[in-house]
C-alpha cells in the first residue's frame, strides 16, 4: 500500500549534496559513490535503485557513518535534521545513529548476535537510548514484537536467532530498528533474503510501520517491484551516481533516463510475451574502464558525440535527471 | 573482455611485503639457507676437526680470543663458528625432511577422512586424537626410545608427534570444499573418487597446509634440537645444535660462548620461521583481503 | 546436433521421493526429514518444466535428485525411456551424459585453481578418447557459442564477471551434449540486466541444440517468461502442475494464487492486497503436517484437509492437489 503523504512538506529531514566516497585499491582510485545528491522530507519514502557495483549501500553506509577504512568520504553537504553530520565528533554521530536513524540490512540471520537472546538484544537498544532498566525494556520489548506482529510475544523474548526464521528475524532487527522511535529508517534490501511470501509480509509491515510512526524511510533494492510497494519517489543509481529520481508510478511509466529504460525493458514481467528480453550491452564500468563523460554512455542506446562530455543534471522539484538527452523533458537545468 | 587483474602470485606478493616482520623473516631464512648451502665453502674449518691447541677459546672480541675462531672454541678445539655453519645443515634438513614426512601423510590421511567419512574417518580421527593428548615432546622420546637414538629416528619420531595437525587441518579443509558445486559438477561428468580428491578437492586446500608446514618448520627444528640435548637425537660429533648445547651443560659458568651461540643459532632460526609463517597466513587468509 | 522430434520424451519422473535421516545421536532414532514426496513430472526436448516454489520446499533436492547426484529414497526416473536410478559402471556412464547441471552460485561452480580451458576440457577428458587438439578445439567451439572469446580459455575464473561464469558453466554443462540440463536457480544471482542475456542465451541453446530444461527457481517473473510447463511445490510435495499459461492465468490451488499475489508487481496494485497476504511460516520438514501440507496457512482449509492428504488430481487442463479447489474455482 502507498505512504501516506509527508507531514511538513517544507521540513527537509535529510540533505545530502554531492557526496563522494572512494575507495583506493592496486589498480587505480574506485569511485563507489560520485557526486551523490538526495533530499528527504519528512515523513516520506523513498527508494533507491541499482544493480550491484551501484554505490546505493555505500551512500547511505556513508551516511550512517558505517564505513571504515580504506573508504574515504567526502562531501558538500550532510545534514540530518538540520543538525551537521559532517563535522560532527564520533559521540555526537553515535548519539543520532540508532536513535533517530535507524537501519535495517539483508540478511536478517546474520544481523543478529547469535549468542544472545532476543530480549537482550532487544533490551540494549532501549537501555542504550532511552534510559530504561531492565523490566521497563523487557516490557517494552514484548510490546514492540507484538509491533512487528510476532505471535505470542512473550516466549518468543528469551528465543535465540538461530530458533527463529528468516522472516522472524527479519521482524525482530525491525524491532530494534523502531525502538527509538527515530525519524529515518534506513532498509538496505530487507527483503532480498527471504521467500517471495514473507517478503509481502515484511514489506506490508514496514509500509504500516511508516504509516503509524510517521517517519522517513529509505528502501534500497535492486528489485523494481518490491520498491514500487511501498516507496512515493524512486532514485536510480547506475555505477556510483543518480542518474534519476521520479515520482514512482511516473518512473515506471516513463522513464526520463535511458539505463532506467533499459532496465525496465530488461525484465521478464515487462518483456509481454516476446521471445527474447531486451538486454543492455557492455558491462558497468570497472576501476580502469571509467568514462570521462557520462558514465552511462558506452552502452546507451540513444548516445551522441555530446555525451562524451560529463552529463548535466536536470533538476525540478524533487525529482532530477542525469543526462544530455532525457528521454521526456524535465524543468530546467541546475 | 574480462578484467584485468593481478596473477594470484603478483597479489599474494605484494599483501606480503607489507608485513616487515614476514620480510624480515623471509630474509633471515633465505641467508640461513645460503650459508647452510654454501657451509663447505664459507666455514673457516671442518665441523669435526680438533684442537687441542685451542680447546675453550673465547670468541674474538673478547681478551684471549683471536680472529682466527670468531666464535670461539668448544671444549675438544673444535671451532663453534664452523660448526653452527655445518649446524644449519642439519637443522634445515631435519626441517624440511620432518615436515614433508608429515605434510605427504598428514594430507594423504586428512584427504581420505574428509572425503570418505564414516568408519574411516573415525577411525583416523581418534587415533590422532590420541597422539594429540600426549605431551609431545614426551611422546618424541617414548618413540625414540624404542626405535632407538640417532638422527634419522628422531626424525620419524618428531614428524609422528606433529602428524595430528596436519591431518586436521587436511580433514577441515577437505569437508569445507567437498561440499562446493564445481566438485560435485566434477562429479556429475564422471569424475571418480581419486581423481575428485586429487585434482578437484587438494589444491584448494593448500593455503593452510602452506601456513603449517612452514610453522611446523620450526617446531621440528626445536623439537629435534630438544632430542639432540636429551641425547636421543643426532649422536655426538654431528653439528647438530642441539646436540651442540648437550656438549656445552657444563661450560655454562665457564665459557659461556659454548652454550650460547648455538642457543642462539636456534632462537634465531625458529623465529625466522615463525615470522614468515605468519606473514604467509596473513597473506593467504582470504578473510583478511579485502 | 541432429533435430529431434518435438514430442519426444527425454525424461520421465515418477513419484521421486527424498527421506534425509538425521542423526540424533548414538541412543536415539534418527529423525526422518522428507525433502521430497511423491513428485512426478515428464519433460520433452525442446521444452522447459520450471519448478517453482520457497525455501524448504524440496526443489533443490529434486534438482540433484534428476541430475543424478543424488539417489532417491523411492521412486524411478526415466531418460530416453531407460531407468537410470540403481545405475553403476557403464550405466551410470551413459546415464551422466545425458543430463547435466548448471548451478546458483556463479562464483562456487567453477573450481578457481583451474584454467577455464581444463575445466571444460575435463567432461571430455573423462568420458571420451578424443586427443587434446580435439578437445581444445571442441572447448573453443563451446565458448564462442556461448558468447566468450576463444582466448579466454586460458584465464582463471576470478576474472570473469557473474554472468560469465553463468556462461562457462552452462559451456561446461553442454560439453558432452546431454538431453537434459537442470538448472538450479541459474541467474538469481545476478543483475537484471545480465540475468536478460543468460535467459536469452539459455533460449538460443536450447531452440539449436533441442535441450529440455528443469529449470528451478523462486523468481515467478523469470519462470513465467521461460517456462512451457510449471510445478509448484511446497513442503516437498506437488500443489499444482502444468501448462504455464495456465498456472499463471488462472490458478486454482490457493497456495498458488498466495505466490502470485505475493510477487510485488510493478506500479501500483490494482486488487487489494491485505486480504491475499499469507500469514505465518511454513512449518518444519521435520514434523510435517497430517493432512494437506499447506492446510495450516491456507485460507479455505476445512477439517478434512487437516486430515487427509489431497491426491494429485486432474482439474481445468492441470493436475492439482486441493480438496477444495474444484469447489473453488466453481464459485467467483
Amino acid at each position: 500500500m502507498p505512504a501516506a503523504a509527508p507531514m511538513h512538506p517544507f521540513a527537509r529531514l535529510l540533505e545530502l549534496a554531492d557526496l563522494q566516497v572512494d575507495f583506493p585499491s592496486d589498480q587505480g582510485v574506485l569511485h563507489a559513490v560520485d557526486g551523490l545528491s538526495l533530499q528527504l522530507h519528512a515523513g516520506e519514502v523513498l527508494g533507491i535503485v541499482g544493480e550491484s557495483g551501484s554505490g546505493k549501500s555505500v551512500a547511505m553506509m556513508a551516511l550512517m557513518g558505517l564505513l571504515s577504512f580504506p573508504a574515504q568520504m567526502r562531501a558538500t553537504r550532510m545534514q540530518f535534521a538540520g543538525q551537521d553530520l559532517l563535522h560532527a565528533s564520533a559521540a555526537q554521530r553515535r548519539a543520532i545513529t540508532g536513535k533517530d536513524m535507524a537501519m535495517i540490512f539483508q540478511d536478517p540471520m546474520s544481523s543478529l548476535n547469535p549468542s544472545f537472546t532476543v530480549a537482550y538484544q532487544l533490551s540494549e537498544t532501549l537501555r542504550l537510548h532511552l534510559g530504561m532498566d531492565a523490566r521497563a525494556a523487557r516490557n517494552h520489548a514484548a510490546t514492540l514484537l507484538a509491533q512487528v506482529g510476532i505471535a505470542d510475544a512473550a516466549s518468543r523474548l528469551d528465543a535465540y536467532p538461530h530458533q527463529l526464521s528468516g522472516g522472524m528475524c527479519q521482524r525482530v532487527m525491525i524491532a530494534m530498528a523502531i525502538a527509538c522511535q527515530p525519524q529515518l529508517l534506513i532498509a538496505d534490501e530487507p527483503t532480498t533474503a527471504l521467500d517471495v511470501t514473507v517478503q509481502a509480509q515484511i514489506l506490508e509491515l514496514l509500509a504500516q510501520l511508516q504509516r503509524t510512526h510517521g517517519m522517513a524511510m529509505v528502501l534500497i533494492s535492486h528489485d523494481m517491484g518490491v520498491v514500487s510497494q511501498v516507496a512515493q519517489r524512486v532514485a536510480v543509481m547506475y555505477a556510483g551516481q543518480v542518474v534519476e529520481v521520479q515520482e514512482a508510478g511516473a518512473l515506471f511509466d516513463a522513464p526520463r533516463h535511458p539505463y532506467t529504460q533499459a532496465l525496465l525493458q530488461a525484465m521478464p514481467q515487462r518483456s509481454q510475451g516476446a521471445k527474447r528480453l531486451a538486454t543492455i550491452p557492455g558491462m558497468v564500468p570497472g576501476v580502469a574502464d571509467r568514462p570521462s563523460g557520462c558514465l552511462f554512455a558506452p552502452r546507451c542506446a540513444h548516445a551522441q558525440t555530446a555525451c562524451n562530455t560529463p552529463a548535466p543534471i536536470h533538476r525540478d522539484g524533487g525529482s532530477q535527471v542525469r543526462c544530455h538527452f532525457p528521454l521526456h523533458p524535465l524543468g530546467a537545468i541546475a | 573482455m574480462a578484467t584485468s587483474t593481478p596473477s594470484s602470485f603478483a597479489s599474494f606478493w605484494t599483501a606480503f611485503r607489507r608485513n616487515r616482520g614476514a620480510l624480515l623473516g623471509l630474509w633471515t631464512v633465505l641467508a640461513i639457507v645460503c650459508i647452510a648451502a654454501m657451509a663447505p665453502w664459507l666455514a673457516p674449518y671442518g665441523p669435526t676437526l680438533t684442537d687441542n691447541q685451542v680447546f675453550l677459546t673465547p670468541p674474538a672480541w673478547q681478551s684471549g680470543g683471536s680472529a682466527a675462531h670468531w666464535l670461539g672454541t668448544d671444549a675438544i678445539g673444535r671451532d663453534i663458528l664452523s660448526r653452527l655453519m655445518h649446524g644449519a645443515r642439519l637443522s634445515l634438513t631435519i626441517g624440511v625432511a620432518v615436515v614433508a614426512i608429515s605434510v605427504v601423510l598428514g594430507c594423504a590421511l586428512g584427504l581420505a577422512a574428509g572425503y570418505l567419512r564414516g568408519v574411516f574417518d573415525m577411525v583416523v580421527m581418534r587415533c590422532m586424537d590420541v597422539i594429540l593428548t600426549l605431551p609431545s615432546l614426551l611422546l618424541a622420546i617414548v618413540i625414540v626410545a624404542i626405535l632407538g637414538p640417532g638422527l634419522v629416528n628422531a626424525m620419524l619420531a618428531v614428524a609422528i608427534v606433529v602428524l595430528p595437525h596436519y591431518v586436521r587441518i587436511t580433514r577441515a579443509a577437505v569437508l569445507a570444499e567437498a561440499q562446493r558445486d564445481f566438485v560435485t559438477a566434477a562429479r556429475l561428468s564422471g569424475a571418480g573418487h581419486l581423481r575428485l580428491m586429487l585434482v578437484e578437492i587438494l589444491p584448494n586446500c593448500a593455503a593452510p597446509l602452506i601456513v603449517q608446514a612452514s610453522l611446523g618448520l620450526s617446531t621440528a627444528i626445536l623439537d629435534a634440537a630438544a632430542l639432540g640435548f636429551l641425547g636421543l637425537g643426532a649422536q655426538p660429533p654431528l653439528p647438530e645444535w642441539g646436540t651442540m648445547l648437550a656438549d656445552a651443560r657444563e661450560f655454562v659458568l665457564r665459557a659461556w660462548w659454548v652454550v650460547t651461540f648455538p642457543g642462539l643459532a636456534i632462537l634465531v632460526t625458529v623465529l625466522a620461521f615463525n615470522l614468515l609463517g605468519d606473514g604467509l597466513r596473513d597473506a593467504l587468509d582470504p578473510k583478511l583481503k579485502r | 546436433m541432429n533435430p529431434v522430434q518435438p514430442a519426444q520424451v527425454v525424461v520421465q519422473a515418477t513419484s521421486l521421493g527424498q527421506t534425509f535421516r538425521i542423526g540424533r545421536g548414538l541412543l536415539r532414532a534418527p529423525a526422518l526429514l522428507r525433502a521430497v514426496h511423491d513428485v512426478s513430472f515428464s519433460i520433452s526436448a525442446g521444452k522447459t518444466l520450471a519448478v517453482v516454489g520457497e525455501s524448504g520446499c524440496g526443489k533443490s533436492t529434486l534438482a540433484r535428485m534428476v541430475a543424478l547426484a543424488q539417489e532417491p529414497t523411492t521412486g524411478a526416473l526415466a531418460l530416453h525411456g531407460v531407468q537410470v536410478l540403481g545405475a553403476r559402471g557403464t550405466a551410470l556412464s551413459v546415464a551422466r551424459r545425458a543430463v547435466q547441471m548448471v548451478f546458483q552460485n556463479p562464483y562456487g561452480s567453477l573450481n578457481p585453481r583451474q584454467r577455464i580451458g581444463h575445466i571444460l576440457e575435463a567432461p571430455l577428458q573423462i568420458n571420451t578418447r578424443l586427443a587434446a587438439p580435439e578437445r581444445r578445439a571442441l572447448v573453443a567451439q563451446m565458448l564462442e557459442r556461448v558468447g566468450l572469446r576463444a582466448e579466454t580459455a586460458e584465464r582463471y575464473p576470478h576474472m570473469f564477471s557473474g554472468g560469465q561464469r553463468q556462461r562457462i558453466a552452462i559451456a561446461r554443462a553442454l560439453m558432452l551434449s546431454p538431453a537434459l540440463v537442470v538448472a538450479d536457480e541459474p541467474v538469481s544471482a545476478l543483475d537484471v540486466s545480465i540475468q536478460a542475456q543468460i535467459l536469452n542465451l539459455l533460449q538460443d541453446l536450447q531452440e539449436a541444440l533441442g535441450l529440455a530444461y528443469l529449470f528451478i527457481s523462486h523468481d515467478l517473473g523469470v519462470v513465467r517468461h521461460i517456462a512451457d510447463e510449471v510445478l509448484v511445490m511446497y513442503l516437498g510435495n506437488t500443489m499444482e502442475q502444468g501448462d504455464k499459461n495456465l498456472v499463471f492465468e488462472a490458478p486454482l490451488h490457493p497456495y498458488t494464487q498466495a505466490l502470485l499475489a505475493s510477487t510485488p508487481a510493478l506500479g501500483r496494485p490494482a486488487a487489494p492486497r491485505p486480504t491475499r497476504l499469507l500469514q505465518g511460516e511454513i512449518p518444519s520438514p521435520l514434523a510435517p503436517p497430517a493432512g494437506c501440507v499447506f492446510a495450516s496457512r491456507c485460507p479455505h482449509a476445512t477439517s478434512r484437509c487437516h486430515q487427509e492428504r489431497p491426491a494429485l488430481a486432474p482439474l481445468h487442463g492441470r493436475l492439482i492437489a486441493c480438496h477444495e479447489a474444484a469447489r473453488l474455482a466453481a464459485s467467483p
